[in-house]
């Protein structure tokens, strides 16, 4: 593969705080601005608190998910006074950190966020952007004491619903296992390392070093799998099976538990051999959905450097 | 050889289980619902039945999945907030303590439920705990050793906080006897099928014992390690925001009742620096970063540890129950 350039990295944003609740990122993001990090070598960065009036309340939002208000739609749809908070400040994000698929655009927008899963250190993309994923090669080389893996969602841009896809390269950090609520030192710290190793990589990158070709695994999600729920008032009447619960990107064969129901009967996977995601997410129950479903596939990257004008 | 004394104590005919006092506390909630979903046998042959009562304590944070609407519910049961008078403008939970005061009590009186079970979880890494306000409630004491017994894999304490009848604010105060169970880890809002298990498992060997005990059972006294609450402690924080300015240190999260020492390592600053323990005496720490209470400002609870000689007892007989009756009236007449 011939060596692939891009335009020097210059502009970041680190954002936290996208859920109110998830506090690793509200408290980088802080910090962050409490020592006015606004420049680290050849990379501006701008902190940001996505949403402040759920980080308020400590709630993951206060009308509607701040990290599903991204779509070209909703970043379109006219304001008015019936307009959710979250759909209006991801139109003031919007023009803050984009307009999303913009020359104006944020180089690269890192947005962190926690799970209750127990999903280690997870870099999340859309596309298969070389970019980020030599940051992932980068930084699951750099770091040992956690288990670094990508997860890909096959989502055309414009269909492209978070955050991080008002950035021109970005990627969401997602670390757990974290209650909502809850700030952990030891989840705290591989955040914050993470984050050092990617502005790191920029720098090398803006300083004209070619970053070598390779491989690297990431899980791209097929399908989601709902809780068995009542009929009758739609409450989950199992859990996650003990199985199967912390055993995230642990690969699920047919016939293995996948749900204990509530008076102790086994529930069991059928269908195709796929690595569980997202197992017992709190945020997701809402959304009918108590683990996703992956394929494992293996990216060729072609080694990238630094266009020079 | 020395007379083994035993304690004769009142029948418990009513026992009352809740669950959703914090609305987000979701093991409790959904074994509170499965539990009203079974049907009320009543066992014929059974010589002491008991009478179960199922409660959903807060419905509203429950259907919302936060731990409270306008307060926290599992603070207003002190007498003073349940006899307090009533308004338009009160909070929801100060409404529903005194409807729940209704049904399980009158907290201090004869009429009050002989057992409350309130079911909780809690972030910090607690294994099961009974929490009550005595450290002489021979039947806590007793179904707190009885669970020991029969769920040998789970780590047990019985937690003591030390508050007087007047001062005391919970839902399990309501009864004659009372007590939470707390289990954890698991985060609020979620369920995790190992601690829903041990929940109701504890559930069910609490109301066996009560079936025992009613039917005559002598249970043999013995050692207790009971944790009494000494002290909480905040997080530091930014004296301008409030804002928490270090997390629990790695050292010291998930090790709730392994005894922290003068110096021992407390908290980590974001910038990586560390806070010791600064207080004299070792103690032991739980409730560590547990996540309702940064709004509390408690970032971990201390306990001494002590050893309590719990008696051997068994239920009264009728005989002994009348005199006890008699005697209780004559003290009311006087």
């Amino acid at each position: 593969m011939e060596s692939v350039s891009f335009p020097p990295q210059s502009s970041i944003a680190i954002c936290g705080g996208t859920h109110g609740n998830e506090m690793t990122g509200v408290y980088l993001v802080r910090e962050m601005q409490k020592h006015k990090v606004d420049k680290i070598g050849s990379v501006s960065i701008s902190t940001v608190l996505s949403n402040p009036r759920a980080v308020d309340v400590c709630r993951r939002y206060t009308e509607t998910d701040l990290n599903r208000c991204f779509t070209d739609a909703l970043l379109s749809s006219p304001i008015t006074d019936s307009t959710p908070y979250e759909v209006r400040r991801a139109q003031e994000l919007n023009a803050q950190l984009g307009p999303k698929g913009s020359e104006k655009a944020v180089d690269m927008l890192i947005d962190l966020h926690n799970t209750t899963a127990n999903m280690g250190l997870c870099l999340i993309f859309y596309t298969a952007d070389y970019l980020p994923l030599q940051i992932f090669k980068y930084i699951q080389n750099k770091m040992s004491s956690v288990p670094v893996r990508a997860m890909q969602l096959d989502i055309p841009l414009s269909d492209a619903y978070s955050l991080d896809s008002l950035g021109k390269h970005s990627f969401s950090i997602e670390v757990g296992p974290q209650p909502n609520g809850v700030l952990r030192a030891d989840i705290f710290n591989i955040v914050k390392e993470a984050v050092d190793h990617t502005i790191a990589w920029l720098q090398e990158f803006n300083s004209g070093s070619t970053f070598e070709a390779g491989e690297v695994e990431a899980f791209t999600v097929v399908k989601s799998v709902d809780y068995p729920r009542d009929p009758v008032t739609g409450e989950i009447s199992a859990a996650i099976h003990p199985q199967l619960q912390d055993n995230d990107f642990k690969l699920l064969k047919p016939g293995d538990p996948i749900f204990l129901s509530f008076t102790g009967e086994t529930v069991k996977h059928e269908g195709e051999e796929l690595y569980p995601l997202f197992v017992n997410e709190c945020a997701y129950y809402e959304k009918k959905i108590a683990f996703h479903l992956a394929q494992k596939r293996t990216f060729k990257l072609p080694s990238i450097h630094m266009k020079k004008d | 050889m020395e007379v083994d004394e035993v304690m004769c104590l009142p029948r418990l005919p009513r026992v009352a289980v809740c669950g959703g006092t914090h609305g987000n506390e979701l093991s409790g909630v959904y074994l509170v619902r499965e539990m009203l979903k079974v049907e009320k046998k009543v066992v014929e042959e059974e010589e002491e039945p008991v009478l179960v009562m199922i409660v959903l304590s807060n419905p509203r944070a429950t259907q919302q999945c936060h731990r409270y609407v306008d307060t926290d519910l599992n603070r207003c049961f002190t007498h003073a907030t349940l006899n307090g008078p009533m308004s338009d403008t009160d909070p929801y939970e100060i409404v529903r303590s005194q409807e729940l005061n209704t049904l399980l009590g009158p907290k201090g009186s004869r009429q009050a439920v002989d057992l409350v079970c309130d079911l909780h979880n809690t972030t910090a890494n607690m294994g099961m705990c009974l929490i009550t306000y005595s450290d002489c409630d021979w039947i806590c004491l007793h179904i707190f050793r009885h669970l020991q017994k029969e769920i040998p894999d789970i780590p047990m304490r019985f937690i003591h906080f030390d508050v007087s009848n007047k001062e005391s604010y919970s839902l399990d105060s309501v009864g004659k006897h009372g007590f939470a169970m707390e289990i954890g880890p698991q985060p609020h809002g979620v369920v995790r099928s190992n601690i829903y298990t041990a929940m109701k498992d504890g559930v069910q060997h609490m109301l066996d014992w009560v079936r025992l005990f009613n039917s005559g059972t002598m249970f043999k006294g013995g050692f207790v390690d009971v944790f009494t609450m000494v002290k909480h402690i905040d997080y530091p924080r930014d004296s301008v925001t409030h804002n928490i300015t270090a997390a629990i240190h790695p050292h010291l999260q998930d090790r709730d009742f392994c005894l922290l020492h003068p110096e021992d390592p407390l908290f980590q600053t974001f910038s990586g620096e560390t806070l010791r323990y600064k207080g004299k005496e070792p103690l032991y720490p739980f409730f560590i970063n547990e996540c309702a209470y940064y709004e509390k400002g408690i970032a971990l609870s201390l306990a001494r540890k002590r050893r309590v000689m719990v008696p051997s007892i068994r239920v009264e007989t009728e005989q002994e129950q009348q005199a006890n009756d008699h005697e209780y009236s004559s003290e009311e007449e006087n």
